[in-house]
């Protein structure tokens, strides 16, 4: 299958690949907030985190990716695409935006909807921790 | 000695054809190109001659009588004459009804047996398909056990195409003949590469192909025992007579030429080209499992083709790992390219965990492969395996001591 130069491009220079920390030490980051979506089993798991400033803007994400290169193509534009933004603001990005972007085939639009959840849940996971209402969030498990 | 870039290690897909043989075949498409069942004039006769020859050298590869070969367009083929042909003629009671007899194939047979056996299963007949063992080998005793009073027909593959293993066929086809059972084994990834004797190995039906062996594509032959028993099958394409009347149509001349020829090569060559693959594959084997943490070799140990190498990379999907080793042609377990998100099910049927199936590469040499080449194999492989794990979120998991296995994904 041939994949797209934009895919190419973020397979081969991931932006933002890292953590801001190992699993147990941002599971009490209030500032931070994780999303982990997908199974090892259907080959593919997203791990997003976000790092949150006091004016609720997203100052900084971090990606990690066990999948397809579709899937970390979607993964690292969701990065790109979430920093600077406020969280009502990230909340907004559809997949389809992420396939249009990437030029994703009808097989690949998986990818895209995890990375639109993993998007949702690490926000979810920072409303959570901060007790903010999570009503905007509550669509993220339809999937 | 530079390496010439993609390298080919996909020779269980399909192989170069060997140059010998294009020569071979080239006077069959414009001098003699006869049809061989032209019985009046020199065209047909030579076609005719060709094709006997190309007969006897497929039947010396195998030790059986030419007279015993049936032509056919690839394994795909062979496959479906034999088990739909034969279960149809051995049939215990007539179409429309239940009990019509019982088949034994191993769950992890290619499709081209799976689904032959599927389409009977649809006419009356009982299939069971056996489970293999973790290492994948089917045993003489797992046959046995399946065996019923109204077993007809055992399908059981040589040499699995995925991951190499070899199964115990000249002892489950000694079992089939001490109970009257015909037995055909689809020998595709093993004929041409291993000494096989239909004598000795008690086989009834054998099909190979060319283009696995170094032959051209479209042309396959299937093995058809005439004494000892003497095995009857049931056409499935209809026509002329040709081939005895079990495979009509118009024989392609061209192609059998081929494969006679990489016969013929290939009973010269495969002891010395055995084991100078057997060599190469044990040091890819070794390097990458030396250099790289957390890899798991798929299949029995020892009891492999010496060519194919099917080998995991823990926390690593295949298909991104594929896209990391674009000079290098092989191919993966990860199901990622299709549309459904399941793995390989050769490897899921030994019990490999999905994880590890989806981060499976399978890696097969052949004539032309090189040390270097396996040397820039390991290379790139590596440098990808190393560069995908430090974006991977489960290898991070697995490097702080959680066990990725026991976590509840939310699966989609």
């Amino acid at each position: 299958m041939a994949y797209s130069d934009k895919v190419i491009d973020h397979y081969q220079h991931p932006r933002n690949v890292g953590s801001f920390g190992t699993s147990k030490e941002v599971a009490t980051r209030k500032d931070v907030g994780v999303g982990i979506v997908g199974a090892p089993e259907c080959g593919d798991v997203m791990q997003l985190q976000i790092k949150v400033n006091d004016a609720g803007v997203i100052e900084d994400a971090k990606f990690k990716c066990f999948g397809c290169g579709s899937a970390i193509a979607s993964s690292s534009l969701a990065t790109e695409w979430i920093k600077g933004k406020s969280v009502d603001e990230a909340l907004a990005i559809k997949n389809t935006q992420i396939v249009e972007e990437l030029s994703l085939p009808p097989v690949k639009i998986h990818c895209s909807v995890l990375a639109e959840d993993s998007i949702r849940s690490a926000i979810a996971d920072y409303k959570k921790k901060n007790g903010i209402a999570a009503a905007t969030t509550q669509e993220a498990s339809a999937h | 000695m530079a390496v010439k870039l993609p390298i080919y290690m996909d020779n269980a897909a399909t192989t170069r054809t060997d140059p010998r043989v294009v020569e071979a075949m080239l006077p069959y498409f414009t001098e003699k190109f006869g049809n061989s069942a032209s019985r009046n004039h020199k065209f047909g006769w030579e076609a005719e001659d060709a094709v006997d020859l190309a007969r006897e050298q497929a039947a010396a590869l195998i030790g059986a009588s030419p007279k015993e070969i049936v032509w056919t367009s690839g394994s795909t083929e062979s496959n479906n004459l034999a088990i739909k042909g034969a279960a149809r003629m051995y049939a215990r009671s007539p179409e429309g009804t239940k009990g019509r007899g019982h088949i034994i194939a191993a769950a992890h047979e290619h499709k081209a047996v799976l689904d032959p056996c599927k389409r009977l299963q649809n006419e009356g007949f009982d299939v069971t398909f056996l489970q293999p063992p973790a290492d994948g080998v089917i045993t003489r005793a797992m046959v046995a056990e399946a065996m019923r009073e109204d077993t007809i027909l055992v399908s059981i593959m040589w040499a699995n195409n995925e991951i190499g293993t070899i199964n115990e066929v000249p002892e489950i086809g000694a079992l089939c003949h001490e109970r009257g059972v015909i037995f055909h084994t689809d020998a595709t990834q093993w004929v041409g590469k291993m000494p096989t004797d239909v004598e000795k190995d008690h086989i009834d039906l054998l099909s190979w192909s060319g283009h696995k062996m170094y032959g051209p594509k479209g042309v396959g032959a299937l093995y058809v025992r005439r004494r000892n028993p003497r095995v009857r099958l049931e056409a499935i394409q209809d026509g002329g007579g040709h081939e005895r009347g079990m495979r009509s149509g118009t024989l392609n001349v061209t192609g059998i030429v081929g494969f006679g020829k990489a016969c013929e090569i290939a009973l010269h060559e495969m002891d010395s080209e055995r084991e100078r693959l057997l060599n190469l594959r044990r040091k890819f084997e070794r390097e990458l499992s030396s250099r790289l943490e957390v890899t798991q070799v798929n299949g029995h140990a020892d009891r492999r083709m010496p060519h194919i190498l099917n080998i995991s990379f823990g926390y690593v999907e295949g298909e991104s790992l594929l896209m990391g080793i674009k000079d290098i042609a092989c191919s993966s377990g990860s199901a990622c390219t299709s549309a459904s998100l399941e793995p390989s099910y050769v490897l899921k049927s030994l019990g490999v965990g999905d994880e590890l199936a989806h981060s499976s590469l399978r890696l097969s040499l052949g004539r032309w492969s090189t040390e270097e080449e396996v040397d820039y194999a390991v290379e790139g492989i590596v440098k990808a395996v190393n560069h995908l794990r430090t974006m991977s979120p489960l290898w991070d998991l697995y490097k702080e001591g959680i066990d990725v296995s026991k976590i509840e994904w939310q699966t989609h």
